[in-house]
């Protein structure tokens, strides 16, 4: 006998997160008007490494997918959009979502070709793949081969035809396209696929027998997560005017700092990569001048979370206090009683 | 009265919250056999891991030779003469029988136990010295983990279910060898669901009822009905 | 004839991919962790090699015999402070913090000596050469690395199949608790195979350090064609890796004498073929 069951999500603190989301949200968009073009750059900055973290957690935080080959994407995100804007005139802003498709495309043979990995051979295999793009990217001397390429002015201007303009459009596309991978991330848990990740994330084995498809909702969050991160990776470069193999698929800012962003800030949480980014960004205003004693700082950080506080810094906040931002806990609020 | 070998008092298990031993209390004297039965899920493997080491007791809990050992680490105990044969026998599927024998004796423990005596003891496990453990039958993976057990030339051996999954035909193999075992002075203590078997074998006996001494006696004493009414707890 | 020239050069320097490989594939077997920071030890060695050569003005060879040692410590002390803690079912822990030690290393070493280009000198062996046959040269020190690299791996077969330590490896692979059992104390046996791992990791350091320019950027490629031979030779064979290490060199040299350009990028094509076709590895060894 079936039991009808109504399912709510979140607790108390439900409205009050998203009140809060929605101020956020009007502040920031608003930065045009309060801020100035370092702080429009610095803040779209914040907002693609949330993205891109969020990204990541749903990627190795839930679906336990556990990726150091991302940057694969924010380059051919990256590259697709400048091979489209200088190679076939297409406009530079639409180049974004069609950056994404084509990543998305690509990954589909990339994840059947991965996936035979476990574990950490998964890991060091995506990376591999990351390579492997970045040296064929290398050989297209169309788009500069090695050294790269900047971005001409015809297409800059097509952008927006003043730098005033480009500026505001820009942020507004970063923050637009921050909150929608935040929204994705939010109603993808809250389906019946959410369900799933949950489940899997705690015991994949049982989450199998229960009839989960563990293989397609992996590769479906595979995918997904790979036309959002080459979306944000076409913006970033798109912002930067300029591309180069190295820069676009760089493993230390595409995946060491997300990495650290999301262990810092607590893997498996949403909430987790926003309170990460904003501690990165802060360690990074205050001491990035020390180079390479900063990165080994961030090294030691991470080891330190890791092993002395594993869940993270939201991890710690919100086990003490039972808080969540994202409604996403699911309460059973009512059964019909049984037939016994 | 001779101070006992093993002395376990008020002993309490735990996994995780839920409790399996509730103050339970044994004692074992050099030499001696002594079984401890009970139904499935009375606590008897929990009580012989944590005697082993497997898991955490209150360090009082537990004495061996009038040492406290409770609390220590498993490969702590068993450098203190205590060796387990565990549930399911826990052969290492990587070794063949020659090293699992080997690596019992890991410890290098001086004693009477040998390879030679075990394959004596064993004729079975001498024919297949070189195979891979995986090879051998449940009888003859029984008699390997007995002897990896032995190799430790330990002063008490614990065994958990040797009987499990085996025809009795090839129980009773196992069971007559252990009189060899008793005749070097080794204290065994007998975890089994065989009742009839332990209580042959053994000189006491436990019987242990959801966690906690249901009956204890020296086995020829106690009558099937008293027995039963413990395993059962009618 | 050119060919053969290719091929020869490929499988010298595949028996270096092989020594980068050991050491990861022995630690993978007895712990189920992957130490991304493998490759960045590896340089690290090469460092200590110059700075112990440089200092008491000895080769590279006499180096060896403190590197190792240094080396060994180095790894038994990493894994009893720290990755020993990392273990458990949940593989982002030993993930997360390996990364970590990569990037500690790396921007560590850049810090001490720069990101210039060293090497260590070998003196006349470098340029030394043998002639095998018509138009068929091959470098003595080439020769002497690949026959260091079966060495090394027939080493690590017999410490595992016929050593006590061997025993207690795979013993506490398969079952840690029971392995506990027998006396043996995880956290030292899990220590002794890292000192065993970075011993390996040693000496493929002073190999690296007398065969390229190196600077201390190089770590993850060398951790990536360590990984690569290890899947193309098939997990759990030391052998298979061996083999895994010579194919990759071959691939590599193959693509380089098509085009220097596409040197890295023969050898990724040649593990993802592997991967495509035979996923677990051309001589896996196949274990329960």
């Amino acid at each position: 006998m079936t039991v009808a069951m109504r399912v709510a999500f979140g607790g108390r603190g439900n409205w009050i997160g998203t009140a809060l989301g929605a101020i956020a949200f009007a502040a920031l968009a608003a930065a045009p008007w309060w801020g100035g073009r370092d702080d429009l750059q610095l803040l779209s900055e914040i907002y693609a490494y949330i993205a891109l973290a969020s990204l990541w957690n749903l990627l190795a935080g839930y679906a336990g997918l556990v990726s150091v080959g991302q940057q694969a994407y924010v380059g051919v995100g990256a590259y697709s959009l400048f091979a489209l804007a200088i190679l076939f005139g297409v406009s530079p802003l639409w180049s974004i979502p069609l950056a994404g498709l084509i990543a998305a495309g690509l990954s589909i043979p990339v994840a059947l070709l991965v996936f035979r990995l476990r574990g950490h051979y998964f890991a060091i295999g995506t990376w591999i793949v990351a390579e492997v793009f970045r040296l064929i990217a290398s050989q297209v001397s169309a788009l500069g081969g090695g050294s790269g390429t900047s971005l001409p002015a015809a297409v800059v201007i097509a952008i927006a035809p003043t730098r005033a303009l480009r500026d505001v459009t820009m942020y507004w596309i970063a923050l637009v396209l921050a909150a929608a991978v935040l929204a994705l991330i939010v109603l993808l848990l809250r389906s019946r696929y959410g369900l799933a990740l949950k489940a899997m994330r705690d015991a994949e084995l049982a989450a199998a027998c229960s009839g989960v498809d563990v293989y397609r909702t992996k590769f479906l969050v595979y995918v997904v997560t790979a036309l959002a991160t080459a979306m944000l990776g076409a913006l970033i470069f798109l912002q930067k005017l300029r591309i180069s193999p190295d820069a676009a698929f760089s493993v230390n800012d595409w995946t060491a700092f997300v990495i650290f962003i999301t262990v810092i800030g607590g893997i498996g949480r949403i909430e987790g990569p926003i309170v990460g980014t904003l501690v990165f960004f802060a360690l990074r205003q205050t001491l990035a001048d020390l180079g390479t004693i900063y990165l080994m700082m961030l090294g030691l950080v991470a080891i330190v979370i890791m092993l002395a506080a594993p869940k993270g810094i939201w991890g710690m906040v919100a086990a003490r206090f039972g808080w969540q931002l994202f409604p996403l806990e699911r309460t059973v609020l009512s059964e019909e009683p049984q037939r016994r | 009265m001779p101070e006992a070998l093993l002395a376990v008092r008020g002993l309490e298990a735990f996994y995780g919250d839920f409790q399996a031993l509730f103050g339970v209390s044994i004692e074992v004297a050099r030499g001696e056999a002594v079984a401890v039965i009970g139904a499935n899920g009375a606590g008897k493997s929990t009580l012989l891991k944590s005697v082993a080491g497997l898991l955490r007791a209150r360090t009082d809990a537990i004495t061996f030779a009038g040492e406290p050992i409770g609390g220590l680490p498993a490969y702590a105990v068993a450098a203190r003469g205590i060796a387990l044969v565990p549930e399911g026998r826990g052969l290492f599927p990587s070794l063949t029988v020659e090293e699992n024998l080997l690596i019992g004796g890991q410890l290098g423990r001086p004693g009477a136990w040998t390879l030679r005596r075990i394959y004596e003891l064993f004729s079975a496990l001498g024919e297949r010295r070189k195979l891979p453990s995986t090879a051998l039958s449940g009888g003859q993976q029984q008699m390997a983990a007995l002897g990896r057990a032995l190799m430790a030339n330990p002063k008490l051996l614990l065994c958990d279910e040797i009987s499990l999954g085996l025809a009795p035909i090839v129980v009773r193999e196992i069971y007559a060898r252990l009189p060899a075992v008793r005749a070097e002075g080794t204290a065994i203590v007998l975890v089994e669901q065989d009742v009839v078997q332990a209580l042959a074998a053994a000189s006491r006996v436990y019987c242990l009822q959801e966690g906690r001494v249901a009956l204890s006696g020296a086995a020829k004493d106690l009558t099937r009905e008293a027995i039963a009414a413990a395993y059962f707890g009618v | 004839m050119e060919w053969i020239n290719v091929i020869l050069q490929g499988i010298l320097v595949g028996g270096l991919y092989a020594m980068f490989a050991a050491g990861l594939s022995l630690i993978f077997g007895v712990m189920r962790l992957v130490n991304i920071a493998h490759g960045d030890l590896i340089v690290l060695a090469a460092y200590v090699a110059l700075v112990v050569a440089q200092t008491l003005g000895i080769g590279p060879l006499t180096a060896l015999i403190i590197v190792v040692p240094v080396m060994a410590m180095i790894g038994y002390a990493l894994q009893w402070f720290v990755l020993n803690r990392t273990l458990g079912d949940d593989l982002l822990p030993p993930l997360l913090v390996t990364f970590g030690l990569s990037v500690i290393i790396q921007n560590g070493l850049l810090t001490v000596f720069t990101a210039d280009s060293v090497k260590l000198q070998a003196g006349p062996i470098e340029v030394a050469t043998i002639r095998l046959a018509e138009g068929l040269y091959v470098g003595v020190l080439p020769l002497l690395q690949f026959a260091v690299a079966v060495a090394v791996i027939a080493g690590l077969q017999l410490i595992f199949y016929r050593t006590a330590i061997g025993r207690a490896f795979r013993a506490t692979a398969d079952d840690p608790a029971v392995a506990q059992l027998m006396g043996l104390d995880n956290r030292h046996v899990f220590a002794l195979a890292m000192a065993l791992s970075l011993a390996v990791v040693a000496i493929a350091g002073v190999f690296l350090a007398v065969r390229v320019n190196f600077d201390p950027s190089l770590g993850p490629a060398r951790l990536i064609f360590g990984f690569e031979a290890v899947i193309i030779g098939g997990l759990g064979s030391l052998w298979g890796t061996l083999a895994g290490g010579l194919i990759l060199g071959v691939a590599q040299a193959v693509g380089a004498h098509l085009d220097p350009g596409w040197q890295i990028l023969a050898g990724h094509i040649a593990f993802l073929i592997v991967l495509a076709a035979r996923p677990q590895g051309l001589f896996p060894k196949v274990r329960t």
